[in-house]
């Protein structure tokens, strides 16, 4: 299928996209490549398409006494390459370094990912045991938004017309911090079946599990973090009640296997 | 000192038996290739079809908005075409007629309701999303098993059941059954799956004044047959129509039909008078267009103690989809499972029933390998039980039953005429290949992640290059005959050689020039193989059951043979001496003393010297046309024997592939880098049957998934590498000893992968029954394992439309 006739636009200037993208019949296209095949396939039909590609300040990066902020159009590959500075102790660019296939990596952008809400995304279900955020700008003015509260459900985002991601927010990693991840994945490359994370801070002690790729918003464990797969399984079975038994058993599993295989950082 | 034993041959250089790298490579490794979306013309329009939405329906109405309506075709614009009807002449079969655009009634997701014409795709689909449609939906059948059921919904009305046909094959079971020590039975199940080369259906057509003439390009196995189903459909002769294949991106038999997209184009050209072209794309081949494998059975099989195979009964389903594609028919599966279920085995009775439904399916065609994928999985699958439940190694059990070598020639009990091969040497091989004795030891070690170890083995045979004989008695639309060819030396003393097959993939530029290299010593270099022309080349049933080595083939050694008795005849008289004093050697006719005239001075001879002939000469020139069959036409049989490792995860129920040997025995090789090619190939798709690919049908019979995100092909990470131990038992009947060779590789990875999960899961009880072996599938065997006291199959009947 081709994608049906729309206006293409790409601004050089942060002020102008607002000026394109007020309205509902309006799509952001960074790296293309969630919504470059939806377009080709009519499941989504803008009539104008803003390219922020080539908008400097969301390509840059700051590093700061506490984190970094990345531009939300650097792409999964200049993160994996080392292209930025690493304030998470190799966490980031290995994360970035398991997302599909290395094509898709050298257009597809964290900004993009994350806007997309995909339940299955590695950026979502990672930054949100890390405490990312996104930095969200109108046109007039900013706001910062958890990732874990930016997403709201499979492909739903908190996001509002008008509204474009221009950076993500990543806290400093200390060390003694501890990581784990593990994805279920049926093939090399493909979107995960079961996403878990885990995550305990160097200093503070404070953790956060996630359970991500539930076809709904990732589940977030954080004041009441406990090594016990039946308190999980209870959460679980609250925060996403369309899973089958099976299904519920990987996602357990694959939390379990993070936490297994987690290092400290 | 005593001499060591040299027991490896060195390959020869030329010919037959040469490591020859491919000559169509150069164009295709430099993107060079014509494939069809390449082919551009002045005022070219494309096509795009508005596709039905639902599996089942009466089609009310369909109408364009008024601004579209010169573009759009339906039905009644078709006025003189005729459905596509693939009837065969087994009793009691029920013939479909496939309309090119639906009229009354839809059968499938994705039948062609209507066609619109832009001067892109795009804008051709615009049009599509703006007709309306009135369309009736009907209960849908989604599953053979329920097609079969007395209340299901009837896919053709006037056929008062949903069976195209069935076939039986009778034995006396019970006298054999009442002695054995063991009877095991079992229920498995192969999925729907989409055949997926590379390059997708495609064609461009265009009414050519001058000659009067429809051109036909289309990305196709076979071009003269799709010559002959376009004049069925059109009402043209053959004169009236030329069809090309241009390179074609792969095909495995989903380029083995007749398209209602190719007869539409082609009426739209001639109808519009200008060029047409639709490219199919990766949705349309997935939701739209033919499937493949999808096969269900019912097992019985008797041993006795030591488990040797005693007797087999089978009940065979096969889902044959809504209409009998063109040419092979609806029925050539489910016949096929029938006749072959017996395998590489030798045992005292057998009995099947093998059925072919109909459902709102897309039709099913002959995937690589056909019914063998299917019916190897049955059987090898029922062998493991066996050995499970006499407690003897899998390998072993086999060695009780296979086709013993010094029974060959042998006919089975489905009188399948086995023409040579030594199967249990294959096996042992392979055992030994994959150091059997080396996994039992690890396996009873253990794995320090907890995952578990499984070893698997299949054996097979697959009867290839099968002719008229057999083909007569299933009395489809195309039964092949004598394959012909057309040698012709240029004036310059290169060699043409014109056949009708068609070249997708299998390198056939290269092996046919080995053939004339070999009989006439002409460089392979200076061979040039022209096929994909039904106006340059013989006629021909075209590339499908591995036909091509030994048919075509053999029309080719036998063409270049008469072509160099011919040779010989003006050689000798520039040499002047009598032809028994001249042999054919490299490229030349040489006396016995050393003198010598090359071909390039007989070919300028022939053509621009012919005052210096002889006397009496073959007027017919430098150029022979030669037809061929076998000393037998009932099939070579090549064979082989698949070893696999596995590991898998009882948490998540994921299998990985840790060693894959193969023992292969396709008699003489004429390249045997193409034929490892072959066996890479066939084995990575038949990981897709085992392990990934699957489409699966909810209860409305809508197809589940339409990009390759939702439908899983193995890629690089998952095919591992496979290991290649040939043997070569030349074939007593063809030309050079060789046998066809092209799908075995697709057959045996779905019963040896399985067998190996299986294996790996016996402590646990637990067994798969059905592929693809998905994550789900083992979870839910193991924990059906847990719920049940004894272990027990998972049930594999009705198709639930979930997918794991």
């Amino acid at each position: 299928m081709k994608a049906c006739a729309f206006d293409y636009r790409r601004p050089t200037q942060l002020g102008e996209v607002r000026e394109w993208s007020a309205s509902d019949d309006v799509r952001l296209i960074a790296g293309g490549q969630s919504l470059g095949p939806m377009l080709n396939l009519r499941l989504a039909q803008p009539e104008t398409l803003v390219d922020i590609s080539a908008l400097s300040p969301l390509r840059g990066f700051d590093e700061q006494a506490d984190g970094l902020m990345i531009g939300s159009a650097i792409t999964h590959a200049e993160i994996e390459d080392g292209l930025l500075p690493d304030v998470t102790r190799g966490i980031l660019p290995r994360i970035a370094r398991g997302i599909a296939y290395r094509a898709v990596r050298s257009r597809g952008t964290i900004g993009g990912s994350i806007a997309h809400g995909d339940p299955a995304a590695d950026w979502i279900a990672s930054l949100a045991a890390l405490g990312g955020e996104v930095v969200l700008y109108d046109g007039r003015r900013y706001r910062r938004l958890r990732i874990a509260d930016f997403v709201l459900g499979a492909f739903q985002t908190a996001i509002t017309p008008g509204e474009l991601i221009t950076a993500v927010w990543v806290p400093r990693v200390p060390a003694a911090s501890r990581f784990g991840y593990f994805k279920l994945c049926r093939k090399a490359g493909e979107l995960a079946h079961a996403i878990g994370v885990t995550w305990r801070h160097g200093e503070s002690g404070e953790a956060r599990y996630v359970i991500a790729a539930t076809q709904g918003r990732p589940i977030v464990l954080e004041h009441d973090v406990a090594d016990d797969r039946d308190h999980w399984m209870a959460s679980l079975e609250r925060q996403a009640p369309g899973l089958d038994a099976l299904e519920r058993q990987l996602h357990i599993d694959a939390l379990e296997r993070a936490l297994t295989k987690s290092e400290t950082l | 000192m005593t001499s060591p034993l040299l027991s490896a041959a060195v390959p020869p250089m030329h010919g037959v038996g040469a490591h020859a790298t491919r000559k169509e490579d150069d164009r295709y490794m430099r993107g060079r290739g014509e494939f069809i979306a390449d082919i551009k013309m002045a005022n070219m329009q494309e096509v795009a079809f508005l596709r039905s939405p639902v599996a089942h329906g009466r089609v009310n109405s369909i109408t364009p908005p008024e601004a579209s309506k010169a573009n759009v075709f339906v039905a009644a614009d078709l006025v003189g075409v005729k459905p596509i009807r693939a009837v065969s002449a087994l009793p009691g079969f029920k013939a479909s007629d496939q309309p090119i655009l639906a009229a009354d009634k839809v059968r499938i997701v994705g039948e062609l309701l209507a066609a619109c014409v832009a001067p892109d795709r795009a804008r051709a689909e615009d049009i599509a999303a703006d007709i309306a449609t009135d369309i009736e939906p009907l209960p849908a059948v989604h599953d053979m098993l329920q097609a079969l059921q007395a209340d299901a919904p009837l896919v053709h009305d006037e056929w008062g059941d949903n069976v195209f046909q069935q076939t039986f094959v009778d034995g006396d079971i019970e006298s054999i059954a009442a002695g054995a020590a063991v009877c095991v039975e079992r229920e498995y199940r192969t999925s729907r799956q989409c055949m997926s080369p590379m390059e997708g259906r495609g064609v461009v057509a265009v009414w050519d004044r001058r000659l009067e003439q429809l051109q036909v390009y289309t990305s196709t196995q076979m071009p003269h047959i799709v010559r002959t189903g376009l004049c069925e459909s059109l009402g043209l002769t053959h004169e009236q129509i030329r069809v090309v294949a241009p390179d074609v991106g792969g095909g495995f038999g989903y380029k083995g039909i007749l398209l209602p997209e190719e007869v539409c184009v082609c009426w739209l050209a001639m109808h519009l008078d200008r060029p047409m072209r639709w490219i199919e794309d990766r949705r349309e081949q997935l939701a739209a267009n033919a499937n493949c494998r999808e096969h269900h059975y019912r097992v019985k099989a008797w041993a006795d103690a030591r488990g040797k195979l005693l007797a087999f009964e089978a009940d065979a389903t096969v889902d044959a989809g809504a209409y009998s594609a063109y040419p092979f028919s609806a029925c050539l599966e489910a016949a096929q499972v029938a006749s072959i279920l017996p395998g590489p085995y030798d045992f005292l009775a057998y009995r099947c029933r093998a059925i072919s439904a109909a459902t709102n399916k897309a039709p099913i065609l002959p995937y690589r390998g056909v019914a063998r994928t299917g019916v190897c999985f049955a059987m090898e699958l029922t062998l493991d039980a066996i050995a499970r439940a006499v407690g003897r190694e899998p390998s072993d059990v086999r060695l009780e039953a296979l086709i013993p070598p010094e029974a060959m020639p042998f006919d089975n009990i489905t009188h399948k005429h086995f023409d040579s091969g030594d199967y249990p040497q294959a096996m042992r091989r392979a055992m030994a290949a994959i150091d059997l004795p080396a996994v039992r030891r690890r396996q009873a070690e253990g794995e320090a992640d907890g995952r578990l170890i499984g070893l698997g083995c299949a054996i097979f045979c697959e009867q290839s290059a099968h002719g008229t004989s057999v083909y007569a008695g299933w009395g489809i639309p195309m039964v092949p005959g004598h394959e012909q060819a057309v040698v012709r030396m240029t004036p310059d003393g290169a060699l043409e050689i014109r056949v009708g097959i068609q070249s997708h993939g299998q390198g056939l530029e290269t092996t046919l020039a080995q053939v004339g290299e070999q009989v006439l010593g002409i460089d392979i270099s200076r061979i040039r193989v022209v096929h994909g022309d039904t106006a340059l080349t013989p006629y021909s049933t075209g590339t499908w059951g591995s036909r091509c080595m030994v048919m075509s083939g053999g029309a080719v050694a036998q063409a270049c043979r008469e072509l160099q008795d011919r040779l010989i005849d003006i050689g000798a008289h520039l040499l002047e001496v009598p032809i028994e004093a001249v042999t054919a050697g490299r490229g030349q006719i040489a006396t016995e003393d050393g003198r010598s005239v090359s071909y390039d001075e007989i070919g300028r001879v022939w053509y621009l010297r012919p005052q210096a002939l002889p006397a009496g000469v073959n007027a017919a020139g430098l150029e022979v046309t030669a037809g061929y069959k076998a000393g037998r036409d009932s099939g070579t049989f090549s064979y082989a024997a698949h070893a696999v490792v596995v590991a898998v995860d009882p948490e998540f129920g994921s299998t990985e592939i840790l060693d894959y040997a193969v023992v292969e025995d396709g008699g003489v090789l004429i390249n045997p880098m193409i034929v490892d090619g072959q066996v890479y190939g066939g084995v990575a798709q038949g990981i897709g049957t085992a392990l990934y690919e699957e489409m699966a049908f909810d209860r409305n019979a809508q197809p589940q998934a339409s990009t390759l995100a939702d439908y899983l092909l193995p890629g690089a990470t998952e095919v591992p590498g496979v290991r290649i131990d040939h043997m070569e038992t030349p074939s007593p009947y063809t030309a050079f000893g060789q046998k066809g060779v092209g799908e075995s590789g697709a057959i045996g990875p779905p019963a040896a992968i399985v067998n190996a999960i299986n294996d790996a899961l016996s402590p646990l009880g637990a067994e798969v029954c059905q592929v693809p072996a998905t994550p789900r599938r083992v979870l839910e065997a193991i924990a059906a394992a847990r719920a049940a006291d004894a272990p027990q199959p998972v049930d594999v009947g009705i198709a639930t439309g979930a997918s794991a």
